[in-house]
């Protein structure tokens, strides 16, 4: 499946993933006859500098794996990572610090991975003094000018972030990984928790950014319409497989694999304009099944309206129908 | 003479903290019809799933306050019921499903004993008294929700059943005898896109067919537009704009129905709005006048001070907003326009 990776693009790759597989052996079975979740079985993609790539999927389709996967949290079965074209699985897993620096993430849930028992100022002081960014006594100065970035009042340096608002929280995560410097950040469902009037502060906020300071985002989400809006490029995944990648707007108007279409018109949308966007006459049906038992042939043949005899049997490759666009299936 | 099903009159639901009491729920009006669905739209705290647990009384006494206000299910006062009248309520007249299926059900029991136990405990005079009978209506409620193999279901319990499978079968329960409201809180904001669009096509379909009516509770327009006739969009514990599901999307008036609707993102693209300025008030201290002001673009003194009564703008359109009245005059709204095209 390296024909991904071979499009005909100026820009640079950033990173890029190949045939990257993650499994967790199932615990309680017997060693002679392990079984695994297979959480990513094989996915490719690359990331251009200055994308931003959309990342959706169902809840267990394996988008926050990959995610961790690519910031040493989980150590994968087979695969490569490159990141700046250099091996990163390499050094068995470790990642080097001039890793940690450029690439940060934003976790789905503010109030777990902010620490209770710090205040904001120590929260944000600590990547400043791991990586070196500012003299020990400029730090107070580096931590207010940290808050200035995603507009924040410099007085929530004393507050911890038990006292402050979800949406607020969030933005101090942000606040947090930007304070190293880097140049490619995941966003793991960095809204998905809040309300949509704090969640156009944050994804306006995290535009900004993006403009301001170059960055390259790797954005994962199950919010299809919030993906319309921010996103360059939009892959779908389905049980641990990417089935669709595409640049977001021929994505939308010519999606091609059925689980897209099937996605595409669950959403409930409010305007007669997107109505007439969601592909007419799919009706979803069914459920992801256990990543355990991945159905044989084509992972998505339980729920497809469109299955035919091969579907069961042999499973797709991706293939390119039109300049970027890949689909996984037999029938595009 | 009334006739609605359940008319909630001014309703006042506070919570003891050790500030104060929190008015979380101040004055709310409603009115749902038999056979009719309706939608109550807004952001969370705003208070629309206490409002709900006012109607059926399942709020921690000791922590909820009710100061004002009367809750009438068939002309009768929900707040003036004795325990036992309230008993019988649960029993025949209302149920409700839960945001969370995997918190609603007990762990403990399989799925059809907790079925058996809501059709024994809805005391109906149709109501099987053997398990053979129990067993035959309980797989038929698990037919009507689309779960295959009802039989093997009734043995579960509700770790080894999906996400979707747990709310189908909350699903089945609440309907499982026949009910006059259904109170769906959230139900498909738990589970998938794919899944949330079943659920949401089971519910309609079911409620059609048993002739129920529906308050759907939810923070999604999308969801409401599909599902509901009329919509109330509720903030910070008040009704701000009461309007048929049609009317509202086409004429959204209060400045909070039409910030809303900017932050959704559109399948169609175009962009993310600003976003609403600010955040929800401070219960235990809120302003004494319209709740939105300290948000507002739109921001008058008046809006201060007074808090705006509701306001029938069209045939069954009503909104809370002084920038509706007659009081609030022209040469405002004209400043208005100018700023806009500014």
């Amino acid at each position: 499946m390296n024909e991904l990776n071979q499009q005909t693009t100026v820009d640079s790759k950033i990173l890029s993933v190949k045939n990257l597989k993650v499994y967790f052996p199932v615990e309680g079975s017997k060693k002679s006859a392990h079984k695994y979740v297979k959480a990513v079985d094989g996915v490719d993609f690359f990331i251009n500098e200055g994308e931003i790539l959309g990342l959706v999927g169902e809840s267990g389709s394996g988008k926050s794996t990959i995610a961790y996967t690519i910031m040493g949290m989980n150590k994968p079965k087979e695969g490569s990572i490159l990141f700046k074209g250099e091996d990163i699985l390499k050094n068995n897993n470790k990642r080097s610090i001039s890793f940690k620096k450029d690439v940060q993430i934003v976790f789905q849930d503010p109030g777990s991975s902010l620490n209770p028992f710090q205040d904001i100022r120590q929260i944000l002081k600590l990547p400043l003094k791991v990586h070196k960014i500012v003299p020990k006594d400029q730090l107070d100065e580096a931590v207010a000018k940290a808050l200035d970035r995603v507009e924040l009042p410099r007085n929530f340096s004393y507050k911890t972030s038990t006292s402050i608002g979800g949406g607020e929280k969030q933005l101090v995560s942000i606040a947090r990984a930007l304070c190293s410097e880097p140049k490619f950040i995941i966003l793991d469902e960095p809204t998905s928790s809040l309300d949509v009037s704090i969640q156009a502060k944050i994804i306006n906020m995290l535009l900004k950014l993006h403009d301001e300071q170059k960055l390259t985002y790797l954005f994962i989400t199950h919010d299809l319409s919030l993906m319309r809006n921010i996103s360059t490029r939009v892959a779908i995944m389905y049980l641990g497989k990417i089935c669709e990648v595409a640049p977001t707007k021929i994505f939308y108007t010519s999606p091609m694999h059925p689980y897209t279409q099937m996605l595409l018109s669950s959403i409930p949308v409010i305007s007669k304009e997107e109505e007439e966007l969601k592909p007419k006459k799919v009706v979803s049906v069914g459920e992801i099944p256990s990543p355990v038992d991945i159905p044989t042939g084509c992972s998505f043949h339980t729920r497809c309206n469109r299955k035919i005899d091969i579907c069961s049997q042999k499973d797709p490759f991706m293939r390119e129908i039109e300049p970027g666009h890949f689909v996984r299936c037999h029938l595009a | 003479m009334n006739e609605h099903l359940l008319d909630i009159r001014n309703l006042k639901t506070w919570y003891r903290t050790y500030q104060g009491y929190a008015q979380v729920v101040d004055g709310v009006n409603l009115t749902i019809d038999a056979g009719k669905k309706i939608g109550i739209v807004g952001e969370s705290g705003c208070g629309k799933t206490t409002t709900m647990k006012s109607v059926l009384r399942v709020l921690d006494e000791r922590k909820a306050y009710l100061p004002e206000g009367e809750i009438l299910f068939k002309n009768q006062n929900i707040l003036k019921m004795r325990e036992t009248e309230l008993q019988q309520i649960r029993r025949k007249n209302i149920s409700m499903i839960s945001q969370e299926p995997s918190a609603a059900l007990n762990p403990v029991f399989t799925v059809g004993q907790q079925i058996f136990d809501v059709i024994s405990y809805s005391k109906q005079d149709d109501t099987a008294k053997n398990k053979k009978e129990l067993t035959d209506i309980a797989i038929k409620a698990i037919r009507d929700v689309f779960i295959p193999d009802p039989e093997r279901i009734l043995e579960c319990y509700p770790h080894q059943l999906s996400g979707g499978m747990k709310q189908r079968i909350c699903i089945a329960m609440a309907l499982v005898t026949p009910r006059e409201l259904l109170i769906a809180d959230e139900p498909g904001t738990a589970l998938d896109v794919t899944i949330q669009d079943q659920i949401h096509r089971l519910l309609r379909a079911l409620v059609d067919e048993k002739q129920t009516a529906l308050i759907m509770i939810t923070h999604s327009l999308g969801v409401v537009r599909e599902l509901v006739d009329q919509i109330y969009v509720m903030y910070a514990g008040n009704i701000v704009e009461v309007a048929t599901t049609n009317e509202l999307f086409k004429n959204p008036l209060h400045p909070y129905t039409r910030g809303l609707m900017d932050c959704v993102p559109r399948l169609s693209g175009g962009g993310i709005s600003a976003g609403i300025y600010g955040y929800v008030p401070d219960y235990v201290h809120p302003t004494p006048g319209c709740r939105f002001s300290p948000r507002c673009p739109y921001v008058k003194e008046i809006c201060r001070v007074q808090k705006p009564l509701m306001l029938e703008v069209s045939e069954g359109h009503t909104v809370a907003c002084f920038r509706y009245t007659d009081s609030f005059t022209e040469q405002h709204r004209q400043e208005e326009s100018i700023g806009e095209r500014a």
